[in-house]
């Protein structure tokens, strides 16, 4: 009995203390030596987990971080504090974080452009509806109004309004780009705060066509672009803003027919004008 | 319901829009311009590219304007704009004997004559006709089988043009090098049956197989199967399994071009549906407009609620009928409200009946929800790029969930990330 | 680039562009059309009270779900039937002059905790009208196990087949279960008139053929081994055909399309699962019916069942 009982102790001891040994040993040759600035970073970001930066979360993010294969000023929806404090400790500088926002360039709703002779019935979704026929509108480049944008959005900052185009509610929007990436026509882009001065338009018509489907259609005639010393140009009927050279004063806006070339009054923040 | 009528040939029309790109691959470059005379056969734009073809005119007369026009696929397209003088005068290449032609001649002859597959891709024919060195091609077979349903214009080629069927076919088999060629028709067919089984005779090696009719009898992979008993793998073509597969509008084409030299000027399309006052079976010059053929035909009908160009179950809906026929239109169809049987969707009810209708054995319910979630790996795993839109599937759904349109989006996305891909390695 | 605007209104859709006589609606409203012969049979033998139940049962169901469709904020898709449906399984699977109020709660749980909590139809996995009654035999055992008599029989016995088989050692003939001379379920007292309702359905094509089958199929076999083994202890594999809620639950209820798998073969590894677990229930189970239990068992497999029986690709080589 009593060494029945010493047998089945030396046992499971010995098979314990090889496996303890085992692990100990795996332990130390096998580790994965983690840096302990990626938990501090990870700890800043937002932890949303997004994908806006365009890594798999923010621990991914915070991992490419310290590795330094990621920039700072990479996470979109990080307040410039958080950027400060994850510069501090990389012992980066910060530049000044621009922030960015999506600017939805086009104003082609159900009152400007000119629909098909033809209802559609599907699915309520942009991509869908642009592989049947190319949606509603007689414009094969500008907003759908399936909505795809609103759907994308994972803070509600989008919404499609009475003239079922999409519009954005600032306050809302962490500027993540997912509306962006969303789009099919690739309408909506990631623009900096400041900017002000957009093409609402991404019709690459002839004037006359581009004239005859969308009241608010760029129709490339290029009277933005003439005086404008190389802030605009005309390029295959559409105009584009080089915003290197763009000078807000010299730009006529009141010579854009269609009001496509258009500046927000929002206040710029850098400099007042 | 057309099943009877002979083919007419529509008069010429006032003026005609012909697609620079009607065909798979590279547009063709326009050589005429505004102002610039041509004839009926004249060539007006040249191939651009290995898979592109020449475009002729369909009609003599002048060209009004080159401009981005409305089209039958839905998206407009670049096109040369004809005003037909109407004065008969026609540009031809020369005519050869079918005995005496080499294979080169015919491939060369069918390239010049722009001819493209009749069976909906529009993939230029020339290039089936010169499969790769390393394919051993056995067999090439002609589909007699009408591709939708509501289109009789094959049973019409096949009957009314039973030897130019015959001769074009020989023709193909030439040009490709192979000795057995089988003709696959649906049972349903048995005139054009006899008819053609008594010209094939004369010409060994053709051989006519009675198939039974179903949809999607007509598509390329079942003909396949039914006609040889070979299946054709995922992601691979008829030609890796020793196939060829033609249509009988091609191969009459074919006819034509060697025998007449007459480049390929016409369509050949049935016009039917209940919302059209008289349905048709028509040749149809290429670049008529839509509205051109639809008045021909005593135009629609009150109740009419869809204008589909190709099948009722491929096709493509139009919202414009001034797009043009181009040249793989099979067929115009009016659809009432009666004959299309809308319901509302509502969730999928897993019954099975996608699975159980589509002929390529794929889990269409899966594949929609898949694209739906964008998840396009999964969906690729199951096999996505593998359907072929047949429509049966969406056809049979009890719940109508537009499983189609959302296998195609998927198809799409699921080729662009692996073009992507392929562009990062 | 536009044409003059005709006078009828067009479609754009995609492809394909005509439908198959086909609908959700249809189809639901098909298996109730389906539903009136068992109905019919429990009417007749058990009285017209059992009416009341029926109504009871698809009131209630049909209320819960339109409540819950209202404070989900959700669209109201009674009119698909599916709730109808799922009132008149649940009635069929109560015994004869059932409470009211038990029924109501019956009802109220099958839709509730077997459909909506999982989406509502199409997203549920089991079968509700079973989660229903799963529900009520384990609240209110004693009154799910009172059967009452047929009208027109002279037997004084109150059990079912199944039970005086199991209990007292008892076997029923066939002949009078067939018709429906015997005590059980409204729905399972006349094997008669569910198979006509069965057969109407298999017929349309609205049930699948081998859900049936293969659960008939399987009951013969299984049935048939134990009673080989020994033909006295254990009944003959047409009682087990015949008995019980086999026939209904083998068409009304496994054949449910949502929770029943997608593929043929998937269908076959369903209905014989099933019918195993129905002969195991019924000869070494403490109860003497295991038909609820066999589909709700295997309605969890489907999933499982699913991933396993992908169809083989066209031209797929593995």
């Amino acid at each position: 009995m009593e060494l029945t009982f010493w047998i089945a102790l030396a046992t499971m001891g010995g098979l314990g203390l090889i496996f303890a040994g085992a692990l100990a040993i795996a332990d130390k040759k096998l580790r994965v030596k983690e840096n302990p600035l990626i938990g501090k970073v990870n700890e800043l970001l937002p932890g949303a987990n997004c994908g806006g930066c365009g890594s798999a979360g923010c621990y991914d993010f915070a991992v490419k971080l310290v590795e330094g294969k990621a920039s700072v000023n990479g996470c979109p929806v990080n307040d410039t504090d958080s950027v400060k404090n994850i510069a501090l400790l990389l012992g980066l500088d910060a530049d000044d974080s621009v922030r960015l926002i999506p600017r939805i360039l086009c104003r082609g709703g159900n009152n400007e452009a000119v629909q098909k002779m033809a209802e559609y019935f599907g699915p309520l979704s942009c991509s869908a509806m642009d592989i049947v026929s190319g949606g509603t509108k007689l414009c094969y480049y500008g907003c759908l109004g399936g909505g795809d944008c609103v759907k994308a959005c994972p803070f509600d900052a989008m919404v499609m309004n009475d003239n079922n185009l999409p519009e954005l509610i600032e306050e809302l929007c962490t500027g993540c780009g997912l509306c962006a990436k969303a789009c099919p026509r690739n309408i909506i882009e990631m623009h900096p705060k400041d900017r002000m001065i957009f093409v609402y338009c991404k019709n690459h018509d002839d004037p006359k066509t581009s004239k005859s489907i969308c009241k608010a259609a760029c129709l490339g005639c290029g009277a933005c672009a003439r005086k404008s010393e190389g802030g605009l140009a005309v390029i295959n009927n559409l105009g584009v803003v080089n915003y290197d050279r763009i000078n807000p004063d010299i730009i006529p806006f009141e010579k854009c027919s269609s009001g496509a070339l258009t500046r927000l009054n929002v206040p710029d923040s850098r400099n007042p004008s | 319901m057309t099943q009877n009528l002979a083919l007419e040939i529509m008069p010429d029309s006032p003026t005609v829009t012909i697609p620079l790109s009607q065909h798979i691959g590279k547009q063709a470059k326009p050589i005429v311009q505004k102002g610039s005379v041509v004839k009926a056969g004249s060539v007006i734009a040249e191939p651009e590219g290995f898979v592109s073809i020449p475009i002729h005119s369909s009609v003599s007369g002048n060209v009004l304007k080159i401009h981005r026009e409305p089209n039958v696929s839905g998206f407009p397209k670049d096109s040369v704009i004809i005003k037909s003088e109407n004065n008969g005068e026609a540009e031809k290449y020369e005519p050869m004997d079918y005995n005496a032609v080499t294979p080169e001649e015919i491939i060369e002859r069918v390239r010049l004559a722009g001819i493209v597959g009749q069976g909906g891709a529009a993939f230029p024919t020339f290039i089936k006709l010169s499969p790769p060195k390393d394919k051993n091609i056995e067999y090439v077979i002609l589909n007699g089988c009408e591709c939708e349903p509501y289109l009789t214009r094959d049973y019409r080629l096949m009957l009314e043009k039973s030897r130019e069927v015959i001769i074009g076919f020989s023709l193909i088999m030439k040009a490709v090098g192979v000795k057995k060629g089988i003709i696959g028709i649906e049972d349903n067919k048995p005139e054009a049956i006899t008819k053609l089984k008594e010209i094939a005779k004369d010409f060994p090696g053709i051989k006519i197989e009675v198939l039974e009719t179903k949809y999607p009898q007509g598509a390329e992979k079942m003909l396949i199967k039914s006609c040889i008993g070979r299946e054709v793998p995922p992601g691979k073509l008829p030609m890796d399994i020793g196939v060829i597969v033609l249509n009988i509008a091609t191969a009459v084409a074919i006819h034509d071009a060697v025998v007449k030299g007459e480049p390929q000027l016409y369509a050949v399309l049935t016009v039917t549906g209940n919302g059209i006052v008289t349905p048709k079976n028509l040749m149809v010059k290429i670049g008529t407009p839509l509205q051109d053929v639809i008045d021909f035909c005593g135009g629609i009908k009150e109740d009419a609620v869809k204008v589909i160009v190709g099948g009722p179950m491929m096709g493509v809906a139009q919202f414009d009928f001034s797009a043009p026929v181009v040249k793989a239109t099979s067929g115009i169809v009016i659809l009432t409200k009666d004959e299309v049987n809308e319901h509302p969707e509502t969730p999928c009810l897993r019954c099975g009946k996608c699975i159980e209708a589509c002929p390529l054995n794929l889990i269409p319910t899966k594949l929609a929800r898949y694209v739906q979630l964008e998840k396009f790996e999964e969906a690729d795993k199951i096999e996505i790029t593998t359907c072929m839109e047949c429509g049966t599937c969406t056809f049979t759904c009890p719940a109508n969930i537009p499983l189609v349109q959302w296998i195609r989006l998927g198809k799409q996305r699921v080729l662009n990330l692996k073009k992507n891909q392929n562009d990062k390695n | 680039m536009t044409t003059a605007n005709p006078t009828y209104r067009l479609e754009l859709t995609s492809s394909p562009h005509v439908h198959s006589r086909w609908s959700t609606r249809q189809a639901m409203w098909l298996v109730i059309l389906s539903l009136l012969p068992p109905l019919a049979a429990a009417l007749v033998f058990y009285g017209i009270y059992q009416l009341l139940v029926i109504f009871v049962s698809v009131i209630f169901c049909v209320g819960t779900e339109v409540l819950i469709k209202l404070i989900r904020k959700r669209e109201i898709t009674v009119k698909d039937g599916s709730a109808v449906i799922t009132g008149l399984l649940l009635a069929l699977t109560l015994p004869p002059n059932f409470s009211l109020i038990f029924t109501a709660i019956g009802g109220i749980f099958a839709i509730a905790i077997g459909k909506e909590i999982f989406g509502g139809l199409g997203y549920n996995i089991f079968n509700p009208a079973l989660v229903g009654r799963a529900f009520l035999q384990a609240a209110f055992p004693v009154a799910m196990t009172t059967w009452t008599i047929p009208n027109f029989s002279d037997a004084v016995s109150k059990a079912t087949p199944l039970s005086s088989l199991k209990f007292d050692g008892i076997l029923t003939a066939l002949e009078p279960m067939f018709v429906g001379n015997i005590g059980g379920s409204l729905g399972e007292t006349s094997a008669f008139a569910v198979l006509i309702g069965g057969l109407f359905l298999l017929v349309l094509g609205v049930a699948n053929w081998r859900i049936p089958l293969s659960m008939f199929f399987g009951v013969l076999v299984f049935g048939s081994i134990f009673w080989f083994i020994n033909p006295v202890k254990y009944p003959t594999p047409f009682f087990h055909l015949f008995a019980g809620s086999f026939m209904f639950g083998a068409f009304f209820m496994a054949t449910d399309w949502v929770t029943s798998p997608l593929t043929g073969k998937g269908m076959w590894i369903f209905g014989l699962g099933i019918s195993l677990v129905v002969v195991v229930i019924r000869i070494f189970g403490g109860l003497p019916e295991g038909v609820m239990y066999g589909i709700l068992l295997m309605n969890a497999f489907v999933p499982i069942i699913n991933r396993y029986t992908k169809p083989k690709v066209f031209g797929e080589i593995k």
